[in-house]
């Protein structure tokens, strides 16, 4: 849970616009975007933690911070595993 | 492509290495602190240490936020999880680390419901599912997970649960960095700063270090340049006799912080008296609460605590780990006893922690290297 994995919005839920639909490592899940302001827009890279998106990060930042991540092997398939899981709404 | 990009960076490496030596000051020993187990996990797997002159020396600091929940909550954790009708929730972090009577999955074993989520608002989820039982979430974690604790209490107000509360444990930094700048056991020169805690407090928050205690402070990011270009500008500040709060990660770290976060923590919880970190005792305002006005989600008042307090067992050293007086191959049971197959201590459960960190990477401190290459 101590990690924050960068994921890219695909979309905004219609009709709740607090959450997003994101893509983490090919895993879609829905995150809540409310701590981010100005309201991010679909295609924009966010650094996710336990559910929500704490900042905005450009493709490049994000891609690096995957990189490292995948580095870390269990650690980071166990945090993907337990996205996996999730089914926010 | 891929291959340029490393060897570019392997060179990035050793130019900022050599720029950190020209820096340091003959004779002089240089200890930083850095205070993320985030940082830890890239500093051990990347062998930042082999890069560095001798006489500048990591120290690894208590950001772990598995590792200093004391043994008595993970019992308190427990005797929750007992009560009738209780289903207990928590980051599967948390299912490993030993109260004085087995940990998560031992209780489980026996007679309790507690279940691995991946967000407090997983654990919402449950209640709304399960309006027949009562959900509890174990918060932990420091100020980069408080936010979304806080924001699934304002959605439980919002929809009107009666089935769900918090089992708050969270913890905030900077009272335990003042705790280790205080403890006589350690001369620091400097700190990195945590890059994710920082997007949420931002930087202004450190300035008491550099103001109070005449420290210089980086904020820095995870990869292996982001620490050996903290590393350096710790050095330059050093060198230059300046003494102040830098952000190194300035790509994803405001200087405010998320102005938004902060006040989700501060309409739902506000700070303890004090509370118990394992390894550094009680500190004086260093965890976060329920407020009165979310009495009613908070499960230490739904549930009589036990709170017995229960100290560490004596061979476990995660005190002097989490305080950065030992390394974690210097514990007397590292790697032998306390393995992260069968933990003794938190450090070695948790994947940021220090020892499974340095364990599960296998590296050889300087010494252990030389004499290796003398044989």
């Amino acid at each position: 849970m101590c990690l924050a994995i960068p994921g890219e919005i695909l979309e905004i839920l219609p009709d709740r616009p607090e959450l997003a639909k994101v893509e983490v490592s090919g895993v879609r899940r829905n995150i809540n975007i409310s701590l981010l302001d100005p309201p991010p827009e679909p295609g924009t890279w966010i650094l996710i933690h336990v559910g929500f998106a704490l900042s905005v990060v450009d493709e490049h930042e994000a891609r690096a911070v995957l990189e490292f991540l995948e580095g870390l092997g269990q650690n980071y398939t166990d945090e993907i595993d337990a996205l996996h899981d999730s089914r926010i709404e | 492509m891929r291959y340029v990009d490393e060897y570019r960076d392997a060179d990035k490496a050793r130019m900022l290495a050599a720029e950190i030596a020209a820096l340091c000051e003959p004779g002089r020993e240089y200890k930083f602190m850095e205070v993320c187990g985030g940082h830890t996990h890239t500093i051990y797997k990347h062998g930042i240490e082999d890069y560095l002159p001798d006489n500048v020396r990591l120290v690894h600091g208590p950001g772990c936020p598995v590792c200093v929940i004391p043994m008595g909550r993970v019992d308190d954790a427990i005797h929750i999880a007992r009560q009738p009708g209780v289903l207990m929730t928590s980051f599967g972090d948390m299912m490993r680390v030993p109260g004085s009577n087995g940990n998560f999955f031992d209780s489980n074993a026996e007679d309790t419901s507690i279940r691995m989520v991946y967000s407090p608002l997983d654990s919402l989820k449950l209640a709304r599912q399960n309006p027949d039982r009562h959900v509890v979430f174990m918060a932990i974690g420091f100020e980069t997970t408080a936010p979304s604790t806080a924001m699934t209490l304002l959605r439980a107000e919002q929809e009107g649960l009666d089935n769900f509360s918090v089992f708050g444990n969270h913890v905030t930094i900077l009272p335990a960095i003042k705790a280790i700048l205080d403890s006589p056991d350690l001369r620091l020169d400097g700190f990195l700063g945590p890059g994710h805690v920082s997007t949420v407090i931002g930087c202004r928050p450190y300035e008491f270090i550099a103001r109070d205690y005449g420290r210089p402070v980086v904020v820095s990011g995870f990869e292996p340049l982001d620490i050996m270009q903290s590393i350096y500008l710790l050095l330059r500040q050093l060198a230059d006799g300046r003494c102040e709060v830098e952000n190194q990660y300035t790509r994803v770290v405001p200087w405010e912080g998320n102005t938004t976060a902060l006040e989700a923590i501060g309409k739902t919880m506000e700070l303890r008296p004090y509370f118990e970190w394992r390894g550094l005792g009680f500190i004086s305002h260093s965890a976060l609460r329920l407020r009165d006005a979310y009495g009613r989600f908070d499960a230490e008042r739904r549930f009589d605590l036990p709170g017995v307090r229960v100290a560490d067992p004596k061979s476990c050293q995660c005190g002097e780990v989490l305080k950065g007086v030992l390394k974690p191959w210097e514990c007397k049971v590292f790697g032998t006893a306390c393995t992260p197959e069968t933990p003794i201590g938190t450090c070695m459960v948790s994947p940021e922690g220090a020892c499974a960190a340095y364990y599960n990477f296998g590296r050889f401190n300087r010494e252990q290297v030389r004499e290796a290459s003398r044989t």
